[in-house]
């Protein structure tokens, strides 16, 4: 034997690193491929990083907690596909950091809740679930309504996502105040708050940007983004 | 220390050979069977990396000699159980309301799809049964906005209500109040008469009336009793999108609450959109 069993077994800190080289190796294996094989994300048109209002609902997604009870994972399998709609793919939380799939539906999976209501329905749905849903169980998040939104840090918090890899423009990030204005009045200009992100969902009455706003706006746009009904999207086998 | 294999002599079994701080150990290997099944395991789960997708290349995978692949398979479900329901469905989708509802089977079957995708998409707004909710109209009551016939459901569902589709249902009441084309005083005498037509007051509300006549006849009819090709609710009735009192009739005066109800076109197909306005139109309000 080239190194002793002896040797090693009698030595803690050529152990320590000979154990670490070998778990290293089974990480390797699993971790490397993924990027480099090329259906890992797939290839479809349609996904664009969060506007900044949704991105801050996204925040408020994360910081309520809303995970614990919803999944944003619809699974392939046939009863899922037909209740939620199209299975959920990588390529539609490539830009999440990190991604919301969730593990446990006490409420149900929200992958594709965008345009299935209207905006007032959650409003009124956030504000008190059971004035509309009787039998639901979720908590009341009215509060979310008389919080305003915290904006100072905007620009900073999308340039923090572009470090990690959400392509944000220096367009997008020049325009972050304009157009998160923009998408919480239904009446102002969209023009370009839709040319930089196409189907945002203005939400609010163009008053003071509430927490809600922002996290209706996020939920408006879940699942909406890419268009499986576009045949250059079809290919998702794996 | 690795020393002899020998037997002990108190238990006659052989040691392992190894000796630490002068005490040697027995050995005492693992039950065959126990063995046995972790060959097993080792052996299926080669043939499992040759059956299934399994190992990592550099810019793929190894398929498999099966070929398996979740999404394949889902895909395949779902077509196989559309075609079981094909039999039906296709002959939903394509004939008229009336034959449907001439064969007892074949509706059974369009209610029961449009049973399961209310409780799914329309319940949450609509209320369990189409109770409705307020802001959310009853489908039960019928006292139908945009109309109660098969084909005015099916328009509703398919394009559904200012949903931002060229084809949607669209109405817009003015804001009497906060485009100031009414004064307070005005909108007060206006939900008086209102009031009357709930039928919740029998105070005189003759300069209410008259303003009623001037502005609101075109949508909501000279007796309140409504226009549905335009939308505008009937108010001579017992009930109502919102709340009925007379707080919330002022309200809607002065800046109206106007909901919105979303295009189902891009989420249900035909078939299941005709099942639909089949169950909504026999919740009891169907015409």
């Amino acid at each position: 034997m080239f190194i002793r069993h002896e040797t090693i077994e009698k030595n803690a800190f050529l152990l320590l690193v000979l154990t670490l080289l070998v778990i290293s190796i089974g990480g390797i294996v699993e971790v490397i491929p993924l990027f480099t094989i090329e259906t890992t994300v797939e290839h479809v048109t349609g996904v664009r990083p969060y506007t900044p209002l949704e991105s801050r609902g996204r925040d408020i997604y994360v910081r309520e907690g809303c995970y614990t009870c919803h999944s944003q994972m619809i699974r392939a399998l046939r009863d899922e596909v037909e209740r939620y709609g199209h299975y959920s793919i990588a390529a539609e939380s490539m830009y999440d950091h990190p991604f919301q799939w969730g593990s446990k539906r006490i409420g149900p999976d929200l992958a594709r809740v965008g345009g299935k209501y209207s905006n007032d329905w959650h409003y009124a749905h956030l504000i008190n679930a059971q004035s509309v849903v009787p039998e639901s169980l979720m908590p009341h998040y009215a509060f979310l309504a008389q919080n305003r939104l915290e904006l100072d840090d905007l620009t900073k918090r999308l340039k923090a996502q572009r470090m990690v890899g959400v392509p944000y423009t220096d367009d997008q990030i020049a325009n972050a105040q304009a157009d998160l204005r923009a998408q919480a009045d239904p009446n102002a200009d969209q023009v370009g708050l839709l040319k930089r992100y196409p189907k945002a969902v203005p939400v609010g009455n163009g008053g003071v940007v509430t927490e809600i706003d922002a996290l209706i706006a996020y939920l408006q746009v879940l699942g909406t983004m890419v268009n499986f009904a576009d045949p250059a999207n079809e290919d998702l086998r794996q | 220390m690795p020393t002899k294999i020998e037997k002990d002599s108190v238990t006659g079994q052989m040691t392992t050979g190894h000796e630490w701080d002068g005490l040697k150990e027995l050995n005492r290997p693992l039950p065959k069977w126990w063995v046995y099944i972790l060959y097993t395991t080792i052996a299926w789960a080669v043939v499992w990396c040759v059956l299934y997708p399994s190992w990592p290349g550099v810019t793929g995978y190894y398929h498999g000699v099966l070929g398996y692949s979740q999404r394949v398979t889902v895909d395949r479900d779902v077509a196989a159980v559309g075609k079981q329901r094909g039999v039906y469905m296709e002959r939903i989708k394509t004939l008229p309301f009336g034959d449907i509802r001439k064969d007892p089977q074949l509706l059974a079957v369009a209610e029961t799809a449009g049973r399961i995708t209310f409780a799914n998409n329309c319940q949450p707004c609509h209320g369990a049964g189409g109770g409705g909710n307020p802001g959310y109209p009853a489908l039960a009551a019928g006292t139908w906005i945009w109309g109660g016939k098969l084909e005015d459901i099916q328009q509703t569902l398919t394009y559904g209500i200012r949903s931002g589709l060229d084809n949607a249902r669209q109405s817009q009441m003015p804001r009497f109040g906060a485009d100031a084309m009414l004064k307070p005083a005005e909108i007060e005498q206006v939900a008086d008469y209102v009031m009357v037509l709930y039928g919740k007051s029998t105070a005189n509300a003759d300069a209410g009336k008259k303003l009623f006549a001037e502005n609101c006849v075109a949508c909501h009819g000279a007796n309140g009793e409504g226009n549905r090709e335009v939308g505008g609710p009937r108010l001579a009735s017992k009930v109502h999108l919102l709340p009925d009192d007379r707080a919330t009739v002022i309200g809607q005066i002065n800046n109206p609450r106007m909901g919105v109800m979303p295009n189902w076109n891009t989420r249900l197909d035909d078939a299941t959109i005709k099942s639909l306005a089949l169950y909504v139109h026999a919740l009891g309000g169907g015409e």
